[in-house]
């Protein structure tokens, strides 16, 4: 065996690529509490001191610090960047996008008019060498795709039937295996390329010329990797031989991986178990202090805090601020029934605490009702202090992914170097709900986007008339939908490629086709308040409907009452269904996901009058929630809304945004009396039952 | 996993008595321990003047909704796992202006298939009658912990403060320390009228005799039930008080705990 190996349990791994098996055979599961958690050192705390300021700087320049405006981005586009360029020994895991912290690439690839906007916006402007040369001599995807759309799906996109596309920007949503480089060094996974690519038929179809091309983009990506280290003063073309080299060599792949790509979202996999067990080495061995590991764990976390991106204002709107979504997935359970939580995963969360709050890395921890209650007591406090840990259900998801799944963005789960997806934003069931009702027409612009099929008519919506309108407005919009994705990630893989994600991927990779729903709490009150209720359309002088009267209650949809919730639960469903009819680029598999964390406000605001009795222009609920205060049951009750819909249909992810004043969570204020309380006087019952939290939340955190 | 249909109850075919609440929340997590299920009756015949939920006040077939044990029973059942380490409470308006329906609603919690299910009553004690304890006699059998709010330590502030005298909420109070029922006080502190140490006093006095007593909950004065009171067209009686300032809350805890001491210490004295 390698000596970075030594003293790890031999297996499969290291026969092939295959982290997983290295992470089974040698990790130590953890079921203790949190006190032999350490830190911050002065130097962590100094360090974070001075990127805090430089952030607040960049807050009050209104929103970019830096924006780099002549060269263009790539692996190895800049020179070595530090936070504090005189020091970088202050820095103990390094690597920034740019030569300067918090300073913007320029990212031309997606398209180069987004790329302009974004530095207009914000008062710079492209090098006009680099926009002739990216609009007159290198195409870029977004330009790909204007060439192909049809008149139709650009209708359907003006009218925000289908919002959000990534046809200007990068998709993200992929999780390249950042962890391989450290166990494997990148140059024993060139070779494995190498093999793969040496593996591939003989026949020239385009499949297989399309496979090699893109196998010798991954070696390519992979060699430059190596000179990024170099940059930087490391050999990663070895294995990592301890923790902080661990870290370093898998950020290094994840920064070449956002030096590359601006995707919707940059998640970094699920990496704390897998370096847990370095760390246990070296704890071992005496290699490192527990102080020393939190150390690197910070500096990394620090890193994945300043990760940014040049975006336009309107990308802004969409997604609610500036998210990167560098999620990491933490603990979950494995297969065999061991928890995968280890210290690393305390390690990963006590960032919080020792940086305080942040919205990115997106920390989400894997939940499972086996977890280890130390660990569970563990979370709760710290999303209590925190405001910023989310939540995921393993006992789902594992069933689908195993157990050596992540996260991508908020929901999106996929098997990690196993699985990548190709990201497609959603379409606005409430908005096809009126198309259905108005026969194609737009309620917003009077225009005939849709189908001319038959409006309704009368003057009390009828359910099984609208039911059997709105599946036909559903089939159509999954037409224009899937086809206008087909040509966009086309496109996406012939001018934005990700070839150093990918290269950190199997050679034959399962490929999801994500589809979203925006709307749905909105669609199922309606269709609930139609048949449940009398409703009632408001016509204008053309006979387009613009508002409906409601006459009566109706049940809705966050009560737990199966009246309105198997609405839902079929809307789903259907809608599912005539998306699978659909051919998908590159056989990939179609799946869907209700799961709008911002965006919703968006959607809502391009939308006119439902039959639910929202208002024209009103935010639709984020996600799978109900929409705001009709759920009058309660939470319990307005989660069991939300899980009665089939995860099997929506296996992109169904989120709910759940909000709670610390209050509400339980009394925090003593109540129970203890022994000091009554001094000497003794009392017939003992307490039996005591709902006192913990309270002590660190002060001074920013919340998300 | 058909949720209540509150709107359809009837109580043609039920076992037990029928119950007019108000409304249910699924997750309570401060009245009482854990996450519990908590059941809103409707009617009260108190008038406290910091009362937050005016809406519960009015009693009669027209206001609430009329439900069925069963129905209570399928919506818990349905969502039981989140109650584990909690339970079902029953608060209101007044749960003990409905005695029958509350029994009949613990005892079937208790004698659960699925498992015995901790409840919790959350009551003034107003509606407790002496003279007519056989009433009371089931929901007692059936009560693991009552949450008990005294308003006032004395009668004429308690008057004052309620437009009720406090003779049966201390006969209720006596009837769950012969039973052993383990209690929680609950005390609202409003500026003005109950944040004064000697009144703090007074009421660990009060209380000092019931050793059943676990606990006591200080709940500050807050001004959240003005928007209720508007919305009914209602006077809001304290208009002019501010929220109850929390810092305060610790010393006045003491001094309950203080008189609470001082008035077992006299009681043992006496005993001896």
């Amino acid at each position: 065996m390698q000596q970075a190996w030594e003293g790890f349990e031999d297996g499969n791994w290291t026969k092939e690529v295959d982290v997983r098996d290295f992470i089974q055979k040698n990790y130590t599961p953890y079921e203790g509490d949190d006190s032999f958690l350490v830190g911050p050192t002065e130097r962590t705390t100094k360090l974070w001191d001075d990127v805090m300021a430089l952030m607040l700087k960049e807050r009050e320049q209104g929103g970019v610090l830096d924006m780099d405006t002549k060269v263009v981005t790539g692996i190895l586009s800049h020179p070595a960047g530090y936070i504090d360029a005189e020091h970088p020994e202050r820095e103990t895991i390094v690597g920034l996008q740019t030569d300067k912290p918090l300073k913007r690439a320029l990212h031309v690839n997606g398209g180069i008019r987004i790329a302009c906007q974004a530095a207009s916006q914000h008062g710079y402007e492209v090098d006009p060498e680099v926009v002739d040369f990216y609009t007159n001599k290198r195409k870029t995807h977004n330009a790909g795709v204007f060439d192909v759309y049809k008149p139709e799906m650009r209708a359907c996109r003006s009218a925000h039937i289908i919002t959000g596309l990534p046809d200007g920007y990068g998709r993200g949503r992929i999780i390249g295996d950042y962890r391989r480089v450290a166990l494997y060094g990148v140059d024993a996974l060139i070779k494995d390329k190498q093999a793969q690519k040496s593996s591939t038929p003989s026949v020239m179809n385009e499949d297989n010329i399309r496979l090699r091309e893109e196998l010798s983009e991954q070696i390519r990506s992979l060699q430059q990797l190596i000179e990024l280290g170099k940059l930087y003063g490391f050999d990663i073309a070895r294995p990592a031989e301890n923790t902080q080299e661990a870290i370093q060599w898998m950020y290094l792949a994840y920064l070449a991986a956002v030096k590359d790509q601006n995707g919707a979202a940059m998640s970094i996999g699920r990496t704390s178990t897998f370096i847990d067990i370095y760390a246990e080495r070296d704890l071992k061995n005496g290699t490192f202090t527990e102080e020393q590991i939190q150390e690197f764990v910070d500096h990394f976390i620090m890193k994945l805090r300043m990760v940014k991106f040049a975006r336009t204002p309107e990308y802004q709107n969409l997604f609610s601020g500036d998210p990167q979504w560098v999620t990491e997935s933490i603990g979950g359970m494995g297969v065999d029934g061991r928890t995968l939580v280890t210290k690393m995963s305390y390690r990963y969360l006590h960032t919080l605490e020792t940086m305080g709050t942040s919205p990115e890395p997106n920390l989400t921890v894997l939940w499972s009702t086996k977890l280890p209650q130390a660990f569970k007591e563990f979370c709760a406090k710290t999303s209590i202090a925190s405001s910023s840990i989310q939540y995921e259900n393993d006992d789902v998801m594992r069933v689908y992914h195993g157990d050596d799944y992540a996260i991508a963005c908020c929901v999106s789960s996929m098997r990690v170097g196993k699985e990548m997806q190709f990201f497609g934003a959603r379409a606005n069931l409430a908005k096809c709900l009126l198309y259905a009702l108005n026969g194609g027409v737009d309620e917003v612009s009077k225009k005939q986007i849709g189908p001319k099929y038959r409006p309704v008519e009368g003057d009390t919506l009828d359910f099984d008339d609208v039911m059997d309108k709105y599946k036909d407005m559903m089939k159509w919009l999954a037409g224009v939908y899937v086809n206008t994705l087909n040509i966009i990630h086309y496109m996406h893989d012939k001018y934005c490629y990700e070839a150093i994600q990918m290269a950190l991927h199997d050679k034959d990779v399962h490929r999801w086709f994500a589809t979203g729903i925006a709307g749905l709490s909105v669609v199922a009150d309606s269709l609930s308040a139609i048949k449940y209720a009398k409703v009632h359309p408001v016509r204008d002088e053309n006979g387009v409907i613009v508002d409906f009267d409601i006459e009566g209650d109706f049940p809705k949809y966050g009560n737990d009452d199966d009246r309105v919730d198997s609405i839902a639960h079929d809307i789903v469903h259907e809608f599912m269904e005539c998306i699978r009819r659909h051919e998908t680029y590159r056989n990939s598999v179609p799946t869907t996901s209700v799961l709008t964390i911002t965006s919703n406000v968006v959607y809502g605001k391009n939308t006119g009058a439902t039959p639910d009795g929202r208002k024209a222009g009103v935010p639709f609920a984020p996600g799978a929630n109900p929409m705001h205060q009709r759920d009058t049951h309660g939470a319990i009750a307005s989660l069991s809304s939300v899980s009665k819909l089939p995860f099997r249909d929506a296996q992109d992810g169904i989120s709910n945004t759940f909000s709670i004043v610390p209050g509400a969570l339980g009394k925090d204020d003593q109540v129970m009396f203890g022994d000091l309380d009554l001094g000497d006087i003794e009392f017939e019952n003992p307490v039996a039952c005591c709902d006192c939290t913990d309270s002590s939340a660190p002060e001074g955190a920013e919340d998300r | 996993m058909a949720r209540v249909q509150l709107e359809n109850a009837s109580g043609g075919d039920s076992a037990y008595a029928l119950g007019r609440i108000h409304s249910i929340e699924s997750m309570g997590t401060v009245d009482g321990p854990g996450v519990r299920f908590v059941v809103f009756t409707q009617g009260c015949p108190m008038r406290c003047a910091y009362c937050h939920n005016p809406d519960t006040w009015a009693v009669g077939k027209d206001v609430g909704t009329s439900v069925s044990v069963e129905k209570i029973l399928e919506e818990f059942e349905s969502n039981r796992p989140f109650y584990r380490t909690g339970g079902i409470t029953v608060t209101g308006g007044e749960p003990l202006l409905q005695p029958e329906f509350v029994g009949d609603l613990f005892a079937a919690m208790h004698d659960n298939p699925n498992g015995r299910v901790h409840t919790c009553l959350d009551s003034c004690g107003y509606a407790y009658n002496p003279k007519r304890a056989e009433r009371f006699e089931k929901v007692l059998d059936h009560t693991d912990l009552v949450l008990l709010d005294i308003k006032h330590s004395d009668p004429e502030g308690h008057k004052a403060l309620t437009r009720c005298a406090p003779d049966n909420i201390l006969a209720f109070g006596d009837e769950l320390a012969r039973r052993g029922i383990k209690v929680i006080i609950r005390h609202v502190i409003v500026p003005g009228i109950t944040d004064t140490e000697e009144e703090c006093e007074a009421l660990g006095r009060l209380i000092a005799p019931w050793r059943n007593v676990v606990g006591l909950e200080m709940l500050p004065y807050h001004t959240m039930g003005i928007v209720k009171y508007e919305q009914l067209g209602l006077e809001y009686p304290l208009k002019d008080v501010p929220a109850m300032d929390k810092a305060r809350i610790p010393a006045l805890r003491e001094a309950v705990m203080r008189g609470l001491r001082a008035g077992r210490a006299e009681q043992r004295h006496c005993e001896a």
